[in-house]
């Protein structure tokens, strides 16, 4: 079920300098979030995929085509009714924006404010999130005395306290350290399983969309230019820009410079393969080429787990008799795609 | 010295009618100003109300009135304060043309610390479905207050500071009481005890903003 669609959206804001041309922001957008799912948009900053989250939750509303919230176009709705449709939709952001004159249990009880929840119900509710969020002992303090992962924390049970059925999640680990962002991540995940929240992240971070999300948007220049599954587009990536992002976590099929330096440092005959989850038996192609009698050495490449599934290339200098080590290529090749660059590099 | 022991009792006078005439300027200063600097603030282009044309009048009105030597406006603004009924002397004018004068003052510095609220802050309370005018007239002056009790704190100051001044039109108060008793009289020791009284004054204004803005600074 399509719980968020952008049909054609286009956003231009205003001329920075008088005179000048408007900005196109988000170029003709096309988008379906299915409920229930985790959706990633990376891309590298003014590529416009903080004004598609804001259109989401209609902070800025479209220049022309239509933003749908379960069915619903909501490009045209009156401001007292988007207020209705914010406490659908929680948001969380790099810089947390807490409100540092509120305490944590305040900041979170803010959005049932503003919805006008009786005193005793949003006390309940801000205990129960205080403790799914794991910061029951913080409900007095105040933001200025938090770290950044329990400020995000405080952040993520801000944006669930009206029991949203979307979160938007503005670079929310981007300002963290490695060990919160790991946190961070398992909390969104929690969100998402437990709770049945459909998540929409942004991020720069390729590695952020590999661990959360089930499905990638890529935009470059306000447009969309590639869209799939996460592990599709992760082991098969198509626009130059996808492949720079993936390149990021995942070692590239060596070429150019990088295959020169390893020919410089290992002897043999160099080839790449290919390791692709359910369609490659890894201990094939290694038995393969052990069967032929073939001495081989991982020189480059590795796997990575993408959602459960594994997907990487493995580069190995092979030595050996020079039929034999034909012979075993052939056979490998036989288990698992096989890259050989030119000999002569 | 004897002398001044014989004044005593106008000072003490004074004193109060200093505090008296600070207070309700402050009061009427303070609370149109900060209403003005919330229509700055929300006007300006980019925040809350976006206006060109009326933030653009009120800037102008604000830059207008703002520098004008305060002595100067004390006498500007006495066919005004008549016209409402008001005498053109005494602490009652006094208060007239320092809540005027004030009130321009607080509006800058009312604006300029609400600015110092970050826009990331304004974000997250939209997206939690708050209204514009709930965001811009609770949240925003709560996350602003330290700034503000700062600001306010400055502003008492210059509101004794203008009081003295008023003291030349017979508006009473500390500054009346040192250019009577003693700049005319040749009285250094009477000029100096009303300085002392002022310095007091302002002292403990500055100490008890400064404590009360430093506990409400958060971030």
């Amino acid at each position: 079920m399509t719980l968020i669609r952008l049909s054609g959206v286009t956003k231009s804001f205003p001329a920075t300098t008088r005179g000048g041309s408007p900005v196109v922001a988000v170029d003709d957008v096309s988008l379906d979030v299915v409920a229930g799912s985790i959706t990633g948009i990376i891309g590298y900053s003014g590529a416009g995929k903080s004004t598609v989250l804001r259109l989401v939750n209609a902070l800025e509303s479209p220049t022309s085509g239509t933003v749908e919230i379960d069915g619903r176009d909501i490009t045209r709705l009156r401001e007292r009714d988007l207020r209705a449709l914010r406490s659908d939709i929680g948001m969380i952001f790099q810089q947390f924006n807490l409100f540092d004159s509120r305490t944590v249990a305040g900041n979170i009880a803010y959005p049932l404010e503003v919805a006008g929840r009786p005193r005793a119900e949003i006390a309940t509710r801000v205990a129960e999130l205080l403790q799914f969020v794991g910061l029951s002992d913080k409900a007095k303090a105040y933001p200025e005395h938090l770290s950044g992962g329990q400020k995000q924390r405080v952040g993520i049970a801000r944006a669930l306290a009206t029991s949203p059925r979307i979160l938007l999640a503005d670079e929310a680990t981007s300002a963290l350290d490695p060990d919160t962002t790991q946190e961070v991540l398992g909390l969104l995940r929690r969100v998402n399983a437990e709770l049945g929240v459909t998540i929409l992240v942004i991020t720069h971070e390729m590695d952020v969309i590999r661990s959360l999300a089930d499905r990638v948007v890529v935009m470059e220049d306000g447009r969309v230019i590639e869209d799939g599954a996460v592990f599709d587009v992760l082991s098969n990536p198509r626009h130059p820009a996808t492949r720079r992002f993936v390149g990021s976590i995942i070692d590239e099929v060596p070429a150019g410079e990088k295959l020169r330096a390893l020919r410089e440092r290992h002897p043999g005959r160099i080839v790449t393969f290919t390791l692709r989850d359910g369609d490659v038996s890894q201990s094939e192609v290694f038995a393969a080429l052990a069967a032929h009698d073939v001495r081989f050495e991982l020189i480059h490449g590795g796997i990575t787990d993408i959602g459960g599934r594994v997907f990487g290339h493995l580069t190995l200098a092979l030595t050996g008799e020079p039929g034999a080590v034909e012979r075993a290529i052939v056979a490998a090749g036989a288990h698992a795609p096989l890259i050989e660059e030119d000999s002569r590099g | 010295m004897d002398r001044l022991v014989d004044l005593l009792p106008e000072l003490w006078d004074a004193t109060f009618e200093t505090l008296y005439i600070v207070s309700l300027s402050l009061i009427f200063g303070g609370l149109l100003g900060l209403l003005l600097g919330l229509a700055l603030y929300a006007t300006r282009p980019g925040s809350l109300f976006p206006n060109r044309p009326l933030f653009g009048v009120l800037n102008v009105l604000v830059n207008f009135f703002r520098p004008i030597p305060f002595v100067i406006l004390l006498a500007a603004v006495q066919p005004a304060a008549r016209s409402v009924g008001l005498p053109g002397i005494g602490p009652e004018f006094g208060i007239f043309a320092i809540t005027i004068a004030s009130l321009f003052a607080i509006s800058r510095i009312v604006e300029q610390n609400l600015l110092t609220v970050r826009p990331g802050i304004i974000e997250a309370a939209r997206a939690a479905g708050a209204s514009r005018a709930r965001i811009l007239f609770r949240l925003i002056p709560r996350e602003a207050l330290g700034p503000l009790v700062l600001g306010y704190t400055f502003i008492v100051v210059a509101l004794v500071d203008m009081t003295a001044i008023a003291g030349a039109v017979a508006a009473g108060g500390l500054g009346e009481f040192a250019i009577v008793y003693g700049f005319k009289q040749f009285n250094p020791w009477v000029t100096w005890a009303a300085v002392l009284v002022i310095i007091v004054i302002v002292q403990a204004v500055q100490f008890l903003g400064n404590g009360l803005g430093r506990r409400l600074l958060r971030r």
